[in-house]
């Protein structure tokens, strides 16, 4: 019982729950997206700015209030995304989705999503996904949002 | 009462609910304190449920066979043994539903349904008042607020105090000679306290207001007897009463629901159907539109003959006992904030707290890692969260089969938790 519960708050997950990377909202920003998990009342303010025509995310700022699993992958998101082309992050977005949703079955590629690979204890566990997923939703929704401004 | 009496022996009751001899690990017993959310059922009930559709299994209420007969007795059978088990005065007050939050839902539909021919205590309209509380489960505060923009009516709402109990200090303005409804639950589903029906009932009918109590979580737990709480509606949910999923109960003053237009429409609740227009059964029927939850129905008369056999007020006793270990136990604990009232006897087995700003579903992964299986989150009463300044909570609920000792390894899994946690950083 204690190996699931190391699995699952790891080191890392524990690390970035409690000093966040990239965390709070800062200007300027394109596009501002609130999302929230209605089963537990966990909430994401999330804004992403965009550079070079719209191909590489300058930043993303947020405001996670939520489990220390939701929280941390908020942080390794933004650490994972930000200063890179939005075609560069899409496989790590789909690979790690994919991984979240496998039920513990696809191991995860490191290289792909670097420190995200510690969430993926909570795969087993589906009350814990959506959590997990909640900061990639906003961002892809975020980013859903830039493109229809063009920005 | 059909129920014979029984002893109250903890260890009898647990072997009748074989779910609770299942392992969640090789090591890890299940430790169910959930019961709020959904309760577990006992084999009695279980074991009605499939001698009915093992036997007498038909379309209730049409057909001139012999199986629609045996299958229509059961049904309004277990009706009777409702209306007995809550003190109805007759089983045509009790209409069957698919749980409590239909049960809501169709009284504040129907409310907005009337026309002109509806006498206007049974008409919510424009101007009109609605009065719920801070302290509602999302079930009875969102069909009310619904009802509020359907209609033009104003929602109001009784606040909660700091000591976790309803604010009837402004009592006497927020009930005026506008308020048509007063929606309140009998027991909240998060801080256990239990609402002084008579004050609210004496308040709604000095204006001719109606009354209707949310008493999903009351009715499993202690004695229950509409006509002694004097409210108009009363909503309850089979499966948080040792009963089955997809039957809930609306029971009704009989006067009332005949004047009641209907929510949902359809087959069985019609007494003349024209290519233009229809006219409806009288109640219960008029509410119990389509095929109802026939075995569901035989699972919940089922479930109130265990209940009544343990005797409601030994099952108060049994469980408001385990509540004041769970406090003592708790309150010891550093850093653990309740969040509900003391220890009294007016206060039931739902157990909510705070531990050291943990965010409940992490609280929640470390007890469900000993076996303890405890609801995580807002509980569906996320206003009364934002109340008291927290996002979400865990609560452990008590049930039957609950034992001391369970209740002391909860108590310890809570102690754990923060050593987990503290030994992280």
């Amino acid at each position: 019982m204690s190996n699931q519960l190391s699995a699952l708050y790891t080191e890392l997950v524990i690390e970035h729950d409690k000093r966040p990377l990239h965390a709070g909202l800062r200007e300027p920003f394109d596009t501002e997206v609130h999302h929230v998990n209605p089963t537990c009342g966990d909430e994401i303010t999330l804004r992403l700015r965009l550079a070079e025509g719209g191909e590489r995310i300058e930043d993303i700022s947020y405001d996670a209030v939520g489990c220390a699993m939701s929280r941390a992958a908020a942080s390794m998101m933004a650490d994972l995304l930000i200063g890179r082309t939005i075609e560069e992050v899409a496989p790590a977005q789909d690979h790690f989705e994919a991984a979240m949703r496998s039920r513990g079955r696809l191991e995860g590629d490191e290289d792909l999503i670097g420190d995200s690979i510690a969430l993926l204890g909570a795969a087993k566990f589906p009350a814990r996904v959506k959590c997990v997923l909640m900061p990639w939703k906003a961002y892809q929704a975020a980013l859903v949002e830039a493109r229809m401004l063009g920005a | 009462m059909s129920a014979l009496s029984r002893e109250f022996d903890v260890e009898a009751i647990r072997a009748d609910f074989p779910i609770l001899t299942r392992m969640l690990d090789p090591d890890t017993p299940l430790i169910y304190l959930d019961g709020g959310a959904t309760s577990q059922r006992p084999r009695q009930v279980i074991d009605a449920e499939v001698a009915y559709l093992l036997h007498d299994n038909a379309a209730v209420k049409r057909g001139a066979h012999r199986m629609a007969g045996l299958a229509t007795d059961a049904y309004e059978g277990a009706r009777e043994r409702i209306a007995d088990f809550i003190g109805a005065p007759s089983p045509d007050e009790v209409v069957f539903t698919k749980n409590a939050t239909e049960a809501l839902n169709l009284v504040a539909y129907s409310l907005g349904n009337g026309d002109d021919s509806t006498p206007a205590r049974l008409r919510v309209r424009e101007g009109d008042e609605i009065l719920v509380t801070e302290m509602e489960h999302h079930a009875n505060l969102v069909p009310w607020q619904e009802l509020a923009r359907r209609t033009g009516a104003r929602l109001r709402w009784i606040p909660v105090t700091d000591d976790f109990t309803l604010d009837l200090t402004d009592l006497g303005t927020l009930v005026t000679e506008r308020t048509k409804v007063i929606a309140f639950t009998h027991q909240s589903n998060v801080l256990g306290t239990v609402n002084p029906v008579a004050a609210l009932v004496e308040a709604a009918r000095a204006v001719g207001a109606l009354t209707v109590l949310d008493a999903a979580q009351s009715a499993p737990h202690m004695p229950f007897d509409v006509a002694a709480l004097g409210v108009d509606f009363v909503a309850l949910s089979g499966h948080k009463m040792l009963g089955p999923t997809g039957i809930g109960v609306l029971w009704g003053r009989y006067e009332l629901l005949a004047e009641l237009p209907p929510f949902l429409t359809g087959g069985s609740m019609i007494e003349m159907v024209h290519m233009d227009r229809s006219t409806f059964a009288e109640p219960p029927a008029r509410f119990e539109a389509g095929t109802p939850p026939i075995s569901q129905a035989v699972g919940l008369a089922a479930a109130c003959d265990y209940l009544d056999a343990l005797g409601m007020e030994r099952i108060a006793a049994h469980e408001q006992a385990l509540t004041q270990q769970a406090l003592t136990g708790l309150a010891a604990i550093d850093g653990v904030r309740i969040i509900g009232p003391a220890a009294s006897p007016s206060r039931a087995g739902a157990v909510a707290f705070d531990v050291a700003g943990r965010h409940p579903h992490d609280v929640g992964q470390v007890l469900d890692s000993l076996g303890i299986e405890v609801r995580v989150g807002h509980h569906c009463a996320w206003p009364l969260h934002r109340r008291f300044g927290v996002h979400g909570t865990t609560r452990a609920s008590f049930s039957v089969h609950t034992t001391a000792a369970e209740v002391d390894a909860f108590v310890h899994g809570v102690a754990h938790t923060i050593d987990f946690f503290g030994s992280l950083s």
